[in-house]
């Protein structure tokens, strides 16, 4: 399939985009906006973006959007959907944001299974205040605050989003991880997450592995290499339901 | 029009209905709860009506400003440590110039406190959030204002777009009161109508909100431009009681409930020849600040009563910097002040 350079959905004025280059989370906001241009979204959509690196996405798309404060980006869409239940509400944001700040807002609306697309990019860092420890920072990761790597006795083990959802998800809701550095299979599993919205099942959930060179101070190649190397084998690529994965089938065209 | 007896908390919603109100978001806590009680109850009978019980009121608050984006009339209610949490959603409602209604029940602070009563929130809820206070607050003196101001705030809120508050306690939220309920056609009062601020009709471009700047002087113009706003609306709002300080020796200034009490030690001291009046502000923000100024110019003598400790002589100096009139005090942290409190310590320092 032939792309054009952009998608459409994208809004002209704001590009180019605002982040560092070769940070993959402007591939996986180009993965959605292909998304919202073929499944016919920008008219209907609403689009969420917390804080932190997510915060430059505020006026990325030619779709109303909302910025928000660090961690409720889910409530606010939340309460969107609850209003317009005909709407395709999606939430945007970190690991920071999704995973230790508004933790609860997720595990809350999974286990409601709110009808929202939560799309959350897990880049192992804190990115926009410079490479701190995220929850998904690896065991032996260095960061500003683990310049020693992380230790798991002092800071735990990395978090499994997904698999962690997956646990308290209701049958319907579609939860899965892909990374930003294979734009078919970031596309396909963010338009299966969409679809699930606008279908009703339930809670839509993808979780973005994302190259992060600025912080990782890694070379393109040594960037796609984290991911490839060393990411994928602590967050397994996927669709995860609550027995576990259930479909490692990664999208190639 | 029709007499009811309701407790404060019932009160309130009867009023969020009689005017409209369409979506609440909230997280239980004492002495608030009762008004998520009586909201899921309405709710289930009326499909019109959305509610979710949060997981905390950070949710609620931000839940709250996604039903005001979709063009709902949307609330939330909370006090203490609850309305801690909730100013990082009215930030954001300042910031973006939402509308938003949230009624606060005082309880005791700091922290955790007491469930049931103080009047310690009024910094909290005229200033807490990283910015200026740019709210608009309503201190409810009884189960009747309640009802009023729940009316009165929707309108408020929406008509200017800036957060709006009902401060009352814990005491008038459970407490049985007789009062006066109505259609708002009986009393001429017209609905401001909500819109959509994304997802709206005719709209061509896309819409997109943010809260946060690249640059100070972005920052600096927006945050003057709402000011600007504030300041220009704010003699449409402003309210307050005036009773008896005509003739005055003494003004009392006290809001709420502890205006209440006031006002009927007001009665009784006169009763005894003592020339005392009242004034109480409705609005804590804006503040009645001309009014007060103007009754305040001959006066010797001001009794703030307060249930905090300065919180209202705090709010009021700075209202009348430059007067000189002595101020005398009858504060009490987190406990209820009668009426005979009142008429002794004005007696006291006459």
């Amino acid at each position: 399939m032939i792309n054009p350079a952009f998608p459409n959905s994208w809004k002209n004025e704001s590009k180019p985009h605002k982040f560092c280059p070769g940070c993959g989370q402007a591939l996986a906001l180009k993965a959605l906006g292909y998304a919202i241009d073929e499944l016919d979204l920008a008219k209907k959509m609403v689009y969420g973006c917390d804080i932190g690196c997510s915060l430059l996405t505020w006026d990325m798309f030619n779709v109303d959007t909302i910025q928000t404060h660090h961690g409720r980006v889910i409530p606010t869409i939340v309460g969107f959907k609850l209003a317009r239940p005909d709407s395709v509400s999606v939430a945007f944001l970190g690991d920071g944001g999704g995973y230790a700040i508004g933790a609860q807002h997720l595990v809350n609306a999974a286990m409601r299974n709110d009808k929202i697309t939560v799309i959350l990019i897990n880049n192992a860092n804190y990115a926009m205040t410079g490479g701190q420890l995220a929850p998904t920072t690896m065991v032996g990761q260095v960061t500003d605050t683990t310049p020693d790597g992380r230790k798991e006795e002092m800071f735990g083990n990395p978090l499994h989003g997904p698999e962690m959802i997956a646990k308290i998800a209701a049958p319907g809701a579609y939860i899965a991880r892909t990374t930003s550095n294979n734009m078919d299979d970031c596309k396909a599993k963010i338009k299966k997450a969409l679809q699930n919205q606008i279908d009703g099942n339930g809670f839509s959930f993808v979780e973005i592995l994302s190259m992060c060179p600025v912080n990782w101070k890694t070379n393109t190649q040594e960037s796609l290499d984290f991911i490839d190397k060393k990411m994928v084998n602590v967050f397994p690529l996927g669709e995860i339901s609550q027995e576990g994965m259930t479909n490692n089938q990664i999208t190639n065209h | 029009m029709q007499k009811e007896f309701l407790t404060g908390n019932e009160a309130i919603v009867k009023g969020v209905l009689a005017c409209g109100g369409q979506m609440l978001t909230g997280y239980p806590i004492t002495p608030t709860t009762e008004i998520i009680h009586y909201w899921a109850e309405a709710q289930i009978k009326n499909d019109n009506l959305k509610f979710l019980q949060t997981e905390d009121e950070m949710s609620a608050g931000f839940a709250m400003i996604g039903g005001v984006l979709a063009g709902q009339k949307a609330f939330s209610a909370t006090a203490g440590p609850g309305n801690v949490l909730m100013q990082d959603a009215f930030s954001m409602a300042e910031s973006l110039r939402l509308p938003t209604v949230a009624f606060i029940n005082q309880r005791g602070g700091p922290s955790t406190g007491t469930v049931i009563y103080s009047q310690q929130e009024l910094n909290l809820t005229c200033f807490g959030g990283n910015g200026e206070g740019l709210r608009i607050v309503y201190s409810a003196s009884s189960v009747q204002e309640m009802y009023d101001f729940a009316i009165k705030a929707f309108n408020t809120a929406w008509k200017y777009r800036f957060p709006t508050f009902v401060l009352s306690d814990g005491y008038s939220a459970k407490a049985s009161m007789e009062i006066e309920t109505y259609e708002l056609a009986e009393k001429n009062i017209e609905i401001i109508k909500p819109e959509a601020y994304l997802l709206g009709d005719n709209k061509n471009d896309s819409v997109n909100l943010r809260n946060c700047y690249n640059l100070e002087t972005e920052l600096n113009m927006v945050v003057e431009e709402s000011k600007k706003a504030f300041d220009k609306i704010a003699s449409d709002i402003i309210e307050f009681e005036d009773y008896k300080t005509l003739d005055a020796d003494i003004v009392i200034v006290a809001h709420g409930i502890v205006g209440a009490a006031a006002k009927i030690a007001v009665d009784s001291l006169r009763k005894d020849g003592i020339k005392v009046g009242l004034f109480r502000p409705i609005t804590l923000s804006p503040f009645p600040k001309n009014a007060i100024r103007k009754i305040l110019k001959n006066k010797s003598m001001i009794l703030v009563a307060e249930s905090a400790l300065g919180q209202l002589e705090n709010l009021l100096k700075a209202n009348i910097y430059g007067l000189t009139v002595e101020i005398e005090t009858l504060q009490k942290a987190a406990m209820g002040i009668d009426v005979e409190e009142i008429v002794n310590r004005v007696k006291e320092v006459m």
